[in-house]
């Protein structure tokens, strides 16, 4: 299964280095959204500075459904789906596989959107690792979330308007934690910050254990 | 060609379940609004708890075992059946107008008793949460597709809403914000309430209950039947496909064989 999922992984990874997709369209996007809620909340820098943490999650948010859907999108040509199911790859390394794939992505989209917050809201976390925590949690569960919805809707004709709808409500409990745990960071309060990592740690969990258990089903359904 | 007339057949039992849920309902009303006192605290607001209560349990709790029981049951290859499929679906539609009455009835103690149509409580957001999950099965539930794979794709999507089911009963105790926790039976399974109150307020769930039952058995039935519509659809649209087909070759057959030389003299 592990191997599985490297040779996945890398098979995504490697189309994202060639086609830069992510690169010129999702981090791009991202840097948009931080800029419109800038201009949403107005030129106040101690309101900005407020909303920056909200910002910085709503922003991983929507950039994690572009990236849902270019790793759909990947798999969408031709035969390309089945090609993948019937090359005797476990379903599991696929999904793990896959979701590596967009985590590593959503991570270096996440350093970009620290360094946009830090430079366009002028804030500065302090606990570093209580920031660093909430990403690499966050990130398991937004990549394994992803995947797993992103399979859901693959081969639907709706698929682009039907993604975020199923999806949004899914990650909403991780833009509330991640939220909160960027407000602890930044304010330097340790204890706040570690009580809504509890959100952020069964979150990954459940998705990662649920989408190792259900890919297989839905890739067949697919 | 005209389409055979479907006839749905509704058990009898689904039709004792339902009017009992709506005599159990009306004593509900009677008792909760006429017999019981006023609450010491609340007072006439304390009424509305009557309903509240039972409606997110069936929205919470009865949906979510009917809806994950029935995905499941349809996952598991050995009781793999299209039955587990349309009670899952049926569940799921009856549970997003029961998390809607949720909020609704929520919103509507919510108001005098925290000076709030709205508030974003942890148990609020996650019922909200719970709805809009829903409304993405729904709307998966409404794409077309096979019935095996959509029975398959949806079976996931319900365990998915599944998932958050747990979110929602553990929200108050980890977010412990604004919502109230239990305080009409305690940890100990002591009732804090007086005869009348405790067992109207028990009426409340056996009257929801059995209207959630009926509420499925008849969403279930009309299930069968958009399924039975389609298979015949198709059916009339292929025998209309064949009369047409079964026409045209009848007139070639019987129009005079073109002669060689396009029938010059």
């Amino acid at each position: 299964m592990w191997h599985d999922a490297v040779l996945v992984a890398g098979k995504d990874l490697r189309i994202e280095a060639r086609s830069r997709v992510a690169l010129w369209q999702v981090v791009p996007f991202a840097v948009l959204v931080l800029v419109l809620l800038a201009f949403a909340i107005g030129p106040d820098q101690a309101a900005l500075r407020r909303a920056a943490p909200g910002i910085f999650w709503v922003a991983l948010l929507f950039s994690t459904v572009l990236a849902i859907q270019r790793s759909v999108a990947v798999e969408s040509g031709e035969g390309t789906r089945d090609g993948l199911r019937l090359s005797g790859i476990d379903p599991a390394g696929i999904f793990l596989g896959k979701a590596a794939a967009v985590g590593l992505q959503l991570l270096a989209l996440q350093l970009v959107l620290w360094a946009g917050v830090t430079f366009l809201f002028d804030v500065r976390v302090h606990v570093v690792w209580l920031a660093v925590t909430a990403s690499l949690l966050a990130t398991v569960g937004l990549a394994c979330a992803g995947v797993l919805y992103g399979a859901l809707s693959a081969g639907l004709r709706v698929r682009d308007t039907l993604l975020p709808l199923l999806v949004l409500p899914v990650l909403a409990p991780v833009l509330l934690a991640g939220s909160k745990v960027w407000e602890a960071a930044l304010d330097g309060s340790v204890s706040s910050g570690t009580q809504w990592l509890k959100i952020l740690v069964p979150f990954a969990v459940i998705y990662l254990v649920v989408g190792i258990v259900l890919y297989g089903p839905l890739q067949e359904a697919a | 060609m005209s389409a055979p007339t479907l006839r749905p057949s509704r058990p009898r039992w689904l039709d004792v379940v339902g009017s009992a849920g709506v005599v159990a309902l009306g004593f509900t009303v009677w008792l909760g609004l006429w017999i019981t006192p006023p609450d010491v605290v609340q007072g006439n607001l304390a009424r509305l708890l009557y309903i509240h209560p039972p409606i997110a349990t069936v929205a919470l709790y009865w949906v979510g075992a009917v809806a994950a029981g029935g995905s499941l049951l349809y996952l598991w290859p050995r009781t793999r059946s299209l039955f587990w499929d349309r009670l899952a679906a049926s569940a799921v539609e009856v549970g997003a107008v029961f998390a809607a009455l949720t909020l609704v009835t929520g919103s509507l103690w919510g108001r005098p008793a925290w000076g709030t149509w709205w508030t974003w409580d942890a148990r609020l957001t996650s019922t909200a949460l719970l709805l809009l999950l829903e409304i993405g099965y729904l709307a998966l539930r409404r794409v077309p597709a096979d019935p095996a794979v959509r029975a398959r794709r949806c079976a996931v999507a319900a365990l998915l809403i599944a998932v958050d089911i747990p979110l929602v009963h553990f929200s108050v105790d980890w977010w412990n914000t604004l919502h109230q926790g239990g305080t009409f039976i305690d940890p100990g399974f002591q009732i804090h309430a007086s005869a009348s109150m405790s067992w109207t307020f028990l009426l409340g769930f056996v009257a929801f209950s059995l209207i959630f039952v009926w509420l499925l058995g008849v969403r279930y039935q009309v299930e069968v039947l958009q399924d039975a519509v389609g298979d015949q659809e198709l059916e009339v649209s292929l025998a209309e496909r064949w009369d047409e087909d079964a026409e045209r070759l009848g007139r070639d057959l019987v129009a005079p064989a073109p002669t060689p030389g396009g029938g010059a003299p």
